[in-house]
């Protein structure tokens, strides 16, 4: 079911290099959050101290009631059993073969039967489509293949929590549109909580629920897609429209001069283009617990730009929404009112 | 637009620039080395210690690193023991044919070979072959980050993977020990008997007059520290390694300097308190 982290205050240095300070966000359970940032602000490691693989300077990480960066060795290694990580490179282990691999945490952690254990890892591999590469070493293999893999054994002890280094990196753009719909269905079903560290844009624009961008040793913003798809804010809008124009330059930060020259020229990022609909679970699944799209901008009387929530269809599912949430009611209903959906509801708030 | 706060380390640099600044370097890299990293060794070993009474005990991965370790050492280590023995024999032999005392040679074989040079060139060995081997091993690990996948699976790598390589080390150790008195006396006693000819019958009397049990003992305690230590080492510097390949390289160099500082150091007090408590046996 789904577990929120709260981050407070959390600040990370290595020596003299404040990597971000005061960082504070709570990931809400069972929605997925994308974090975005340019390179080098230290996402992978703020995805490594949400595990307690490195230690905050200062800071709290509420999973649940326990602070994990002050956890005993034990309790620590108990609530890590609650994640599923998926490192940058898979993080294979490279004397294993990927069957191995996959079934390393149910050997290590539960008491199943062999026949148990090869049902479920080779259910994983088929979802991140690895079927018939179980006897493929790590060294064997592509970039792409390695990742689906690591993703596979993040998965076979059903996490709770889901951090996702970098899904996209080395991954062609059918794959990466593939594994974006696996991150939604696994959460329709699943219920966990995600958080993927991407830099591909449109991953950031279609999936997630919330987004948080990282910039200058801080978090700039974090909030619903929504609020951040239409943010004026130059930073986060630079960043989600992957713009020249703006305070982001090529090595980190613009200077004061540049940004005059770009103000003189009266070179602007452009109007916000409109914001996609978010990707729904494949057919035949369950609705997963999103909100309704445009309920942010209403709420917060925002005015999309205009052509939002369109799909390649033409649907605008602003309207096609009520629809959709009912047709699940009817589903629930033909089966005897088996799901409740999960859904808050259009309008709902965080 | 502003920017959002300015790190602190910025404000550090405006304070001190120039000379100031290279000597907080200095500083830093000073206590880093005095008092970091030893610090961080021992709290490893603390660790490690701890790990090592977790079960179950991982005896295949224990099996596996002492058969490995065996494999990488043994040929290697017969090939040193042999030319060891005959020089010592040569060296010493001669030099005690000079003062007369030709039938004493092989006393001084047990003396050099039993005593200490079989530690130490089991030492040279697991330092060099073992250790480097195996922190080559980990490093690499560390650097795919498979390290921090296994304790993002709830598998503590201390006691996973090193607790099984130190022991396995420490427990192969002894037997190299062995190996090496055996090969290296019987190499120093070819090379006195048929190259020096020297008698075989004073060559075992001498040894037999000197030689006692606790000899052997001591030596095999040593092998036993060497090989605790040079996997401990071994173990720290590979789960630090950190920047690439190039890091596990670096570590593994560190691995084989600091092994080797430490494993003759340990010799000395070791040698040194045999000698305190053990009193050598009359002629």
């Amino acid at each position: 079911m789904g577990v929120e982290i709260r981050v407070e205050g959390l600040t990370k240095s290595f020596g003299r290099q404040v990597i971000w300070q005061d960082v504070s966000l709570s990931i809400p359970a069972g929605e997925i959050s994308v974090l975005l940032g340019p390179s080098g602000t230290g996402k992978s490691v703020f995805l490594k101290t949400l595990v307690g693989l490195l230690k905050p300077d200062r800071g709290h990480i509420w999973i649940g009631d326990r602070d994990l960066p002050y956890l005993p060795e034990h309790q620590l290694y108990e609530t890590r059993k609650l994640f599923g990580v998926l490192f940058q490179d898979g993080a294979l282990f490279g004397s294993m073969n990927l069957f191995d691999n996959i079934a390393f945490p149910l050997r290590e952690h539960t008491r199943k039967t062999e026949a148990e254990v090869k049902r479920i890892v080779l259910e994983k591999m088929d979802l991140v489509g690895l079927i018939g590469a179980e006897h493929k070493l790590p060294g064997e293999i592509s970039g792409g293949m390695k990742k689906r893999a690591g993703l596979a054994r993040a998965l076979v002890l059903d996490p709770e929590i889901l951090l996702v280094d970098e899904p996209d990196s080395g991954l062609d753009p059918v794959r990466t549109a593939f594994l974006n719909q696996v991150f939604i269905d696994l959460n329709a079903q699943l219920d966990c909580t995600f958080l993927i560290v991407t830099h591909d844009i449109n991953t950031a624009r279609t999936v997630p629920d919330n987004i948080g961008l990282l910039y200058q040793r801080h978090l700039a913003m974090f909030g619903p897609r929504e609020m951040l798809l239409s943010s004026e804010e130059p930073v986060v809008r630079q960043f989600l429209n992957a713009s020249k124009v703006g305070p982001i330059g090529m090595s980190e930060e613009k200077d004061a001069s540049e940004l005059e020259a770009e103000a003189r020229m009266g070179l602007d990022s452009g109007k916000l283009p409109p914001i996609a609909p978010q990707q729904m679970p494949s057919n035949g699944l369950l609705r997963r617990g999103q909100h309704a799209p445009g309920a942010w901008c209403a709420a917060h009387g925002v005015t999309p730009p205009p052509g939002s929530f369109v799909d390649e269809l033409g649907r605008n599912w602003v309207e096609e929404w009520p629809r959709y949430v009912a047709s699940f009611g009817q589903n629930a209903a033909a089966q005897g009112g088996g799901h409740v959906p999960l859904g808050k509801g259009p309008g709902a708030q965080h | 637009m502003t920017t959002p706060g300015i790190g602190a380390d910025q404000e550090g640099r405006k304070k001190g620039g120039g000379s100031s600044a290279a000597l907080r370097r200095f500083s830093d890299g000073a206590t880093n080395v005095a008092i970091k990293e030893p610090g961080r060794f021992f709290a490893l070993c603390l660790d490690t210690f701890r790990a090592m009474f977790q079960r179950p005990f991982q005896w295949r991965e224990f099996i596996q690193q002492s058969w490995f370790i065996v494999s990488v050492t043994v040929v290697p280590t017969m090939l040193v023991a042999i030319p060891f023995g005959g020089i010592l024999s040569l060296q010493v032999g001669g030099l005690i044919r000079q003062l007369g005392a030709q039938s004493f040679t092989g006393a001084t074989a047990v003396v050099a070979i039993v005593r200490e040079a079989s530690p130490l060139v089991t030492s040279l060995l697991v330092a060099g072959a073992a250790g480097s081997a195996m922190c080559a091993d980990i490093g690499s690990r560390k650097i795919r980050e498979e390290i921090d996948a296994m304790e993002v699976l709830g598998i503590n790598p201390l006691h996973r993977l090193v607790v099984p390589r130190m022991l396995a080390c420490a427990f192969i150790a002894l037997f190299l020990n062995g190996l090496v008195s055996v090969v290296g006396l019987i190499g120093g006693y070819v090379f006195n008997v048929v190259l020096q000819d020297g008698t075989p019958g004073a060559y075992l009397a001498s040894f037999n007059a000197i030689a006692q049990l606790p000899d052997l003992l001591q030596a095999e305690i040593k092998a036993f520290v060497f090989g605790i230590t040079a996997g401990l080492v071994a173990a720290y510097k590979g789960l630090n390694a950190k920047g690439g390949p190039k890091g596990v390289g670096d570590a593994v160099n560190q691995t084989v300097v600091i092994t080797f500082m430490l494993l003759f150091l340990e010799n000395f007090i070791i040698s040194a308190l045999y000698f305190q408590f053990v009193p050598s046996k009359g002629m």
